[in-house]
């Protein structure tokens, strides 16, 4: 008889033992996931953040550039320094005639890497034109095939047919190599530069920018009305239908997809209104009404929190409603309220769906300068690479990802650090 | 930049206002201070100087906010007169893009125009700079007057707090309603779209088609392809992917809430917790990245060694990474409606014997249950509605299927998809998005206010 | 209301102005449906205090909240009645609240003193009022309301520092101090010892006694040795209605009312 007690009692502490099991499994889950994910993303960025240079020798020859000796920058402009940087790589390989190899030649170096010199050398501060007539030794991008093959991303060992740079583009990045020529760089560039067609030269300038009108917009708009409302709701409104109708209302929108905010832009603010499609100033308008309920709703729950003793100390000497909430209750409630507003924020930051409705999906080199400007965001960039074939776009990505993903971490390291310095306890 | 500086004027004035105001009261002040209110100002300076900034600045920042709006149609209307002649014959399309090569004109020199448009481009733009200059006379006038007006009603007794408070009062308010508001432009914004689309498309074609391609012939003659907008694949796809995902979180967020909430020592879950809500704020376009690039590929190569055909863009990895990003919504909700279970039921259960996991099954999740139920209803909402991930991994194919393995769409994708890029209103193509949009709005609402009514209920019953 | 009602029938009330500060006639107060005062007639003397006296829920702190229209704050609560201020009616249309909490100054159950410097609490008050004019008048406020609060020896040396930060009866004294430097006529106090140890009460006590050189007040307790030890009048309410008002000798040694017998001899409240 104890006996078989004894055993029920061992079956049920093994069940015991095999349900907290379970708990732990799944938060276990959880997290590894988190941080595979994490490490994955991690370590698919590294190779985005350097970039293999090639040195060629190059030469700036006067009747290329500027043969009517004027030295009048419009005209020097519109010399083709694209050839000019062509003929630099193939008289590395002066043993390369056939057309179809010279083309594989020259795909060794960045497409674009003529006007990055042309931009350099004709730049302000060098106005005299002194590199017309010389020779010399430039370190220019290289392509992002090879970049990608240097760094390991394309290997050797595969198929000639299953990759993107061939046996004899191997041979010549080889000999380079050996003669010194190829270097990896830190990849400022990638922090300096706009979108472009070609991975080399894509960055997230533009896109951190966008963001940052965006999110601009969004704070200017939701902060004041979700506070303005919180008060309202919380020390004016008295109770009735109305009151009640809009706290539904909050609530709801608080849940309502993201992307149905995105139709609401479009159909009302762009097509009803007219207003400038993929301009910052739309997608704030759009993210501050997402924004809006978290800030009302966090916004709220700061002034509840103030004691109401500290309102009927104000109100019994006399300070008016609004002196007693503006000069004492928001005070205490503001830290709350920031708290609030820079959550939110960081969840407008990192919102894609609605900003893709409103036209801010589309191709920008330029970085912006206003809030009208068209222009892109951050994780719309991302989603825009992920849509690009280049292999090399995918290392871009991931590095656009860590850049959101550190905003985001000292964004709410702020509001972790806000809430632990002012919180009150009464 | 013309509009810089009025704002800028606007701004100047306002704060001028506020001192001329300020000093108007101050000025009045009695000399001997008297405790008889009679004798002394209502309100403090501070009051009056408001009084007359808000008069300076609301009418006159209303006239803006107005100009601003209403300038484009005006224009547009004045152009419609200077093109004249050249206007007529011209269908609507037309026109608008007549009208917009001659804006570009006027804005740009450079910008290529007929030449027998040039004395239109001229005149539009005197229109251009006369409309704006009178514009902003009258604005700046408003806010001149306004002041004028306003400052000169202070007096000693002028109850300047009273009007100021007013006014805040007014303002909270109208603050409060834009939650109102903006429901009320979803709604419209969806509804009238949705209307007109199915003007166009039968009800019963678009709730129980079978067959979605909203294809639209390119040109007239194509008469194939016509485009068929049964909704029923988009349904399937989106109840799949759903399913999956509430397949991974709702056991492993429950799991994770209850371990969190009955087990774990306080350390482990002030560490733990906090990393698990991290999941709920990682940017979803992570996720879609991370599905599309990692997840995929790897249960592409899972299949291939087990003899599955798993296609690339697989219902499977965006339900799966889906259901990650929404354990969090589980586990908080279910954490918190378990802690608030009172202890004297555990207690109970303790004391006739019932080990920890017992009492978890046999008391508090029964006592929990309806709080577990509203947060995955709100996690269900989150995961109909969530685009990204899906846009990203789940692909454009609108297979009837309930094959995991298979290419499926849902209904965000289907709106992302139709809207993003070229758009004509018109026709039922861009039109079948705010249809969905409809849906998608009607089933979420429905999901949350559920949630919502059963959490008060919930409530009331414990507290 | 219009200003006529203060035409004719001033005379009478000029003459009950004389009899008393405040003069309350026929106050109902509801909460909702619930009426929580039944016709409350009573005249407050100046420069006396009054003590209101009664069991838990009897309406005396709802009353003394009626004398600065604190209630105001709370949505259903309805008022009818009249109550007068110096012959003026407080609940009169014309009558701005924030002019009327200006002349009667309220000292709460809790100390309450504001999250910030002892300092910028008294300074409140007058500053909102328009009672200051630069900083030497502000100094100057501080400094008489301290000490007529008889706190101005303990934290002169502290006026910046948090007024939170002070002991219980210290922060009450502050919250009276901040009271009267808003130079208020009457000042009303809402149990104010009940949060703080013998001591601290003693103290506050004999301040009331000082105080009443210059302020008509109005406290509400709980304590009938303190009711007896300091007021001069005393008001006993039972169940919304008063039962007894009269000098607080004679109250609580011979009462006429056997209700008021019974509560003062601790048979019931």
């Amino acid at each position: 008889m104890t006996n078989l007690r004894a055993a029920h009692i061992k079956k049920r502490y093994a069940a015991e033992r095999r349900f907290k099991m379970y708990g732990l499994l799944a938060i276990m889950f959880a997290l590894g996931f988190l941080a595979i994910m994490l490490v994955t993303i991690t370590f698919r960025a590294l190779p985005a953040f350097s970039q293999t240079y090639v040195k060629v020798d190059i030469e700036f020859s006067e009747n290329v550039i500027d043969p009517d000796g004027a030295r009048e920058k419009v005209q020097i402009a519109k010399a083709d320094f694209q050839k000019i940087v062509r003929d630099g790589i193939y008289a590395l390989f002066p043993e390369v005639t056939n057309r179809k190899e010279k083309r594989k030649l020259k795909k060794l170096i960045s497409s674009e890497a003529g006007y990055h010199i042309a931009r350099v050398l004709l730049a302000d501060d060098q106005p005299d034109f002194e590199f017309i007539g010389t020779k010399q030794s430039v370190w220019v991008k290289s392509s992002d095939d090879i970049d990608s093959f240097i760094k390991g991303l394309i290997r050797r060992d595969v198929d000639e047919s299953r990759r993107r740079v061939n046996d004899q583009q191997i041979g010549w990045v080889d000999q380079l190599m050996a003669d010194g020529r190829i270097e990896k760089r830190f990849n400022w560039d990638f922090f300096k530069f706009g979108d472009s067609r070609s991975p080399e030269d894509a960055g997230i300038r533009g896109a951190v920018v966008g963001s940052f009108f965006t999110l601009i917009i969004t704070l200017l708009l939701s902060f004041p009305l979700g506070v303005l409302a919180a008060v309202y709701l919380e020390e004016y409104s008295k109770p009735s239908k109305m009151t009640a109708f809009i706290e539904v209302n909050i609530n709801n929108l608080a849940a309502v997809p993201s992307i149905v905010f995105g139709l609401l832009g479009l159909a009302l603010f762009l097509n009803f209104f007219g207003m400038p499609r993929s301009a910052p100033l739309v997608g704030g308008m759009v993210l501050s009404l997402m924004t809006l309920p978290t800030i009302i709703i966090t916004t709220r729950a700061a002034l509840k929190s103030v004691p109401p003793s500290i309102r009927e100390a104000a109100l019994g000497i006399g300070a008016s409603k609004m002196q007693t909430v503006l000069h004492h209750v928001l005070p205490l409630a503001m830290p709350g309220a920031l708290t609030g507003a820079i959550i939110g924020m960081a969840r407008a930051l990192g919102e894609t769906a609605p900003l893709l409705m409103i036209g801010m999906v589309a191709f920008i080199v330029d970085v912006p300068t206003g809030f009208t400007d068209p222009s892109t965001v951050l994780p719309v960039q991302i989603y825009i690479w992920a849509d690009s074939p280049e292999r090399a776009f995918e290392a871009k990505m991931s590095a656009a990802i860590l850049v959101l993903l550190f905003f985001l971490v000292i964004m709410n390291a702020i509001a972790v650090l806000l809430r632990r310095r002012y919180e009150r306890r009464w | 930049m013309s509009y810089l500086t009025l704002f800028a004027f606007l701004i100047c004035t306002i704060i001028i206002g506020y001192f001329i105001g300020n000093r108007r009261a101050v000025g009045m002040r009695p000399a001997v201070k008297s405790k008889l209110p009679e004798n002394k100002l209502h309100s403090l300076p501070g009051f009056h100087g408001t009084y007359v900034a808000l008069w300076c600045g609301i009418p006159s920042l209303l006239l803006l906010f107005a100009w601003l709006f209403l300038e484009p149609s005006i224009l547009s209307a004045m152009l419609g007169n200077a093109l004249g002649d050249a206007g007529i014959g011209l269908s609507q399309d037309q026109l608008e893009l007549l009208k917009g090569s001659i804006r570009r004109a006027a804005q740009n020199s450079q910008n290529p125009i007929d030449d027998t448009l040039l004395p239109v481009v001229e005149s539009y733009k005197n229109i251009v700079n006369s409309t704006g200059i009178g514009g902003m006379v009258v604005i700046g006038c408003g806010a001149i007057i306004g002041l004028y007006f306003s400052q000169k009603k202070i007096a000693q007794r002028f109850a300047a707090r009273h009007r100021v408070e007013k006014i805040f009062s007014i303002i909270m308010l109208l603050s409060s309603l834009v939650a109102v508001l903006t429901t009320f432009g979803v709604v419209v914004s969806l509804i009238f779209e949705t209307i007109r689309f199915f003007g166009m498309v039968s009800f019963t074609e678009f709730l129980f088609g079978l067959h979605w391609s909203p294809q639209i012939a390119l040109r007239d003659d194509q008469v194939a392809s016509s485009g068929s907008f049964g909704a029923v694949p988009i349904f399937a796809g989106t109840l799949l992917i759903t399913a999956i995902a509430m397949v991974i979180a709702v056991p492993i967020g429950l799991f994770s809430a209850i371990y969190m909430s009955e087990y774990a020592s306080p350390r482990f879950r002030s560490w733990a917790k906090p990393l698990l809500e991290i999941l709920a704020g990682i940017p979803t376009v992570v996720y879609g990245f991370f599905a599309a690039l990692s997840v995929a590929p790897m249960l592409r190569n899972w299949g291939v060694d087990f003899g599955l055909e798993i296609s690339s863009e697989s219902a499977l990895a965006a339900g799966v990474v889906m259901g990650v990003m929404i354990i969090p919504f589980v586990s908080s909700l279910s954490d918190d409606v378990i802690n608030a279970v009172p202890q004297s039921l555990r207690d109970g259960s303790y004391a006739l014997g019932a080990t920890r996991g017992e009492t978890i099954k046999l008391v508090l999740l029964p006592a929990a249950l309806p709080g577990i139920v509203s947060s995955v209803l709100l996690a269900t909402s989150r995961a109909i509605g969530e685009t990204m991930i899906v846009v990203m991994a789940a692909g454009l194919a609108a297979n009837l299927t309930a094959n995991p393995f298979q290419a499926v769409t849902t209904v965000t994708v289907q709106i992302l998809t139709l809207l993003v890029g070229d758009q004509e209103f018109d026709s039922p193509k861009t039109l079948a998005a705010f249809a969905l949009g409809f849906v998608l709005f009607i089933i979420t609402l429905c999901l949350n206010i559920l949630a919502l009514k059963i959490v008060n209920k919930y409530r009331e019953k414990y507290d | 209301m219009s200003v006529q009602k203060t035409g004719v029938p001033m005379s009478e009330k000029q003459i009950s102005s004389q009899v008393g500060k405040f003069t309350s006639r026929g106050v109902d107060v509801y909460y909702g449906d619930k009426q929580a005062l039944f016709g409350i007639d009573i005249d407050i003397m100046e420069n006396k205090v009054t003590s209101l006296i009664g069991p838990s829920g009897c309406g005396k702190s709802t009353f003394l909240r009626c004398l600065n229209r604190m209630n105001d704050v709370i949505d259903i609560c309805r008022f009818e009645g009249e109550i007068l201020l110096d012959g003026q009616d407080i609940y009169a249309s014309e009558i701005d609240v924030v002019e009327l909490r200006a002349r009667v100054g309220m000292v709460f159950q809790k100390p309450n003193p504001f999250p910030k410097s002892i300092y910028e609490n008294i300074v409140y008050g007058p500053r909102i009022h328009g009672m200051i004019d630069g900083r030497s008048d502000a100094d100057e406020i501080v400094e008489t309301s301290l000490k007529r609060a008889g706190l101005w020896n303990e934290v002169k040396d502290r006026l910046n520092e948090p007024g939170t930060g002070l002991s219980g009866g210290q922060q009450q004294r502050l919250c009276i101090a901040r009271a009267i430097a808003v130079n208020p006529e009457v000042i009303l106090m809402d149990e104010p010892c009940s949060a703080l140890d013998p001591i601290a009460t003693a103290i506050i006590e004999e301040l009331i006694d000082e105080l009443k050189e210059n302020f008509t007040i109005v406290i509400v307790t709980h304590s009938m040795q303190q009711a007896a030890r300091v007021s001069q009048n005393t008001a006993f309410f039972h169940l919304g209605k008063i039962i007894e008002f009269g000098e607080t000798d004679q109250i609580f040694t011979n009462p006429r009312n056997q209700q008021t017998q019974d509560y003062i001899t601790g048979r019931y409240g």
